[in-house]
C-alpha cells in the first residue's frame, strides 16, 4: 500500500531562489508529521504542494500513490482538508454553511450534510443548536478555530494539513485546541501535516518531526530522538525550551 | 401650474427615466464583467481603467458632440444618448468590482481554493456576494451622476428633463429650467435613498 504522502526529491524555486531543496519523505496514515523551522524554512511550501497549491519545479510529491501534477486539481485539493493561521472562514456563511461547504460542492443530499455537521461541531466541541446558526463574526478566535478544524474534516479528507493553525490564540486557548487534536488525531486515524514554529507544540503533537533549515530537510526524528538530537538547529529550538523564570 | 406644462413634465420625466434605465443597465451589463476580468488579468488594467478614466475626464457636453459624426453609434437622438450615459457610467462601476473583488479576504480566497471550488465558484460564493456591497456603492455613484447628466441628451436630441432646461435658458425663462430641474434632481434623491438602502442591506 502506498503511503498517504510522499514527497519525492521535491524542490520548489522562484526564480533563482530555491525554497525547498530536495525534499524527501513519506507520511502514513494515523501519523502527524510535524514540519519544524524558523520562518522561511520552506515549511509552508511544503504544505502547499500536498494539495497542489503549489506545484513542484523538480521532483514530485504523491497523495495516495498519484503525482500531484496528475490528479484533477479540484478532485485534489476536495480530498485534503486544510487548516491555516488565518482560518478563512467565509464571513458570509453560517457556522453549518461553512462546514457543509465541501460535502455541499460535492453534492451530498441536505439531510447528509446536516448530520455531518452536527456531528463535526460535537467532535470538536461545538454544540450545534448553540453555534450551528452563527457567522464567523459572533465567535472567539478558539472557536473560530475549532470551526476551521470542522471545516477541513467535512468531506472526511485522507489527509490533514494544518498551517500554523493556533498560532494566533491565546496560549491557554491554544493548549486547549492542542488536547483535542490530539483526541482527534486517535478518534480518526488520518495522515496529518503539521506546520509550525512552536518546538513544544511540535513536541507535543508529532508522531516524527522533520526540521527544516533553508529549504533542506536537516532532521527527521520522534519527538523523543528529537530531545536528545546534536545538530545546530534541533539545538536552537530545544533551547526554547531551557529558559525558566527566575524566581529569586 | 396649466396641464399643458404639467402633462409634458410627466412625458419628459418617463423619457428621462428610461435614457436611465437603459444606459445603467447596459452600463452594469459591461462594466461589472469587465471589472471581474481584470481581476484576473493584471496586465490589462491600466488598458481598461484608463479608457475609462479617459472617458470621465471628456466634458459631457463634448462627448455627446464627439459622437454625433460615429458612425453606427453616433448620430442624433436616443441612441447616441444613451451610449455617452454609458460610458460615462462605466469607470464608478468597473473601479468598484476591481477594489470589492480584490479586497476579499487573502486568507479567505486561499481556503476557498484550497477547498477545492472552481473558479467559477469561486467568484459566484464568495468574491461577488463579498464584493456586493462594494460593487453596489459603485452602481449607486453612477447611477445619480447619471441622472444628472442625462438632461444633457436633450442638447443632441435625446430628449428627457433636459429639453426644459435647454428651452429655458434660451428664452430666460426660469420656469422652465426649474421644470427641468427640479423633477431631476429629486430623481436623483429618490434613486440615491432607494441604492443606498438596498446597499446597506448588503452587510
Amino acid at each position: 500500500m502506498s503511503a498517504a504522502v510522499e514527497f519525492r526529491a521535491a524542490s520548489y524555486r522562484i526564480g533563482e531562489r530555491e525554497i525547498l531543496k530536495s525534499l524527501t519523505l513519506t507520511v502514513e496514515a494515523g501519523e502527524t508529521l510535524v514540519l519544524l523551522g524558523r520562518s522561511g524554512s520552506g515549511k509552508t511550501t511544503a504544505l502547499k504542494m500536498v494539495n497542489g497549491l503549489l506545484l513542484p519545479s523538480a521532483g514530485e510529491v504523491l497523495v495516495d500513490g498519484v503525482a500531484t501534477t496528475s490528479w484533477e486539481p479540484v478532485r485534489l485539493k476536495r480530498r485534503i482538508g486544510y487548516v491555516i493561521q488565518e482560518i478563512g472562514l467565509f464571513p458570509h456563511y453560517t457556522v453549518a454553511q461553512n462546514v457543509g461547504l465541501v460535502p455541499q460542492l460535492e453534492n451530498w443530499d441536505a439531510p447528509r450534510i446536516r448530520a455531518r455537521v452536527d456531528t463535526l461541531l460535537r467532535q470538536v466541541g461545538l454544540d450545534p443548536e448553540q453555534y450551528a446558526a452563527r457567522y464567523p463574526a459572533q465567535l472567539s478566535g478558539g472557536q473560530r478555530q475549532r470551526v476551521g478544524v470542522a471545516r477541513a474534516l467535512a468531506a472526511d479528507p485522507s489527509v490533514l494539513l494544518f498551517d500554523e493553525p493556533f498560532g494566533a490564540v491565546d496560549p491557554v486557548t491554544r493548549l486547549d485546541l492542542q488536547k483535542q487534536f490530539l483526541a482527534l488525531r486517535r478518534d480518526l486515524g488520518k495522515a496529518a501535516i503539521f506546520v509550525t514554529h512552536d518546538v513544544r507544540e511540535a513536541l507535543m503533537l508529532a508522531t516524527r518531526i522533520a526540521l527544516l533549515r533553508d529549504g533542506a530537510l536537516e532532521l527527521l526524528a520522534t519527538p523523543r530522538q528529537f530531545l536528545d538530537a546534536a545538530g545546530h538547529e534541533a539545538l536552537a529550538f530545544l533551547a526554547c525550551l531551557d529558559w525558566k523564570v527566575d524566581r529569586q | 401650474m396649466n396641464s399643458g406644462l404639467a402633462s409634458e413634465i410627466v412625458q419628459l420625466t418617463l423619457e428621462h427615466l428610461t435614457l436611465v434605465l437603459v444606459s445603467m443597465a447596459l452600463a452594469i451589463a459591461i462594466a461589472v464583467p469587465a471589472g471581474v476580468l481584470i481581476t484576473r488579468r493584471a496586465a490589462w488594467r491600466p488598458w481598461v481603467l484608463g479608457f475609462a478614466n479617459v472617458m470621465q475626464t471628456i466634458p459631457s457636453l463634448a462627448l455627446f458632440g464627439f459622437l454625433i459624426p460615429v458612425p453606427l453609434i453616433g448620430g442624433i437622438g436616443k441612441r447616441t444618448a444613451i451610449v455617452a450615459l454609458v460610458l460615462y457610467a462605466l469607470l464608478p462601476i468597473m473601479r468598484n468590482t476591481l477594489v470589492g473583488i480584490l479586497g476579499v479576504d487573502a486568507a479567505v480566497r486561499e481556503s476557498a481554493v484550497a477547498m477545492g471550488m472552481t473558479g467559477r465558484q469561486l467568484l459566484w460564493r464568495v468574491e461577488m456576494p463579498l464584493a456586493a456591497r462594494t460593487i453596489l456603492a459603485g452602481i449607486r455613484v453612477a447611477t445619480v451622476t447619471t441622472i444628472g447628466t442625462a438632461t444633457i441628451a436633450a442638447a443632441i436630441g435625446g430628449g428627457g428633463l433636459g429639453v426644459f432646461i435647454f428651452r429655458g435658458i434660451a428664452s430666460v425663462d426660469t420656469a422652465q429650467i426649474l421644470a427641468g430641474a427640479v423633477p431631476a434632481a429629486c430623481i436623483a434623491l429618490a434613486a440615491d435613498g432607494a441604492l443606498g438602502w438596498v446597499e446597506r442591506r448588503f452587510t
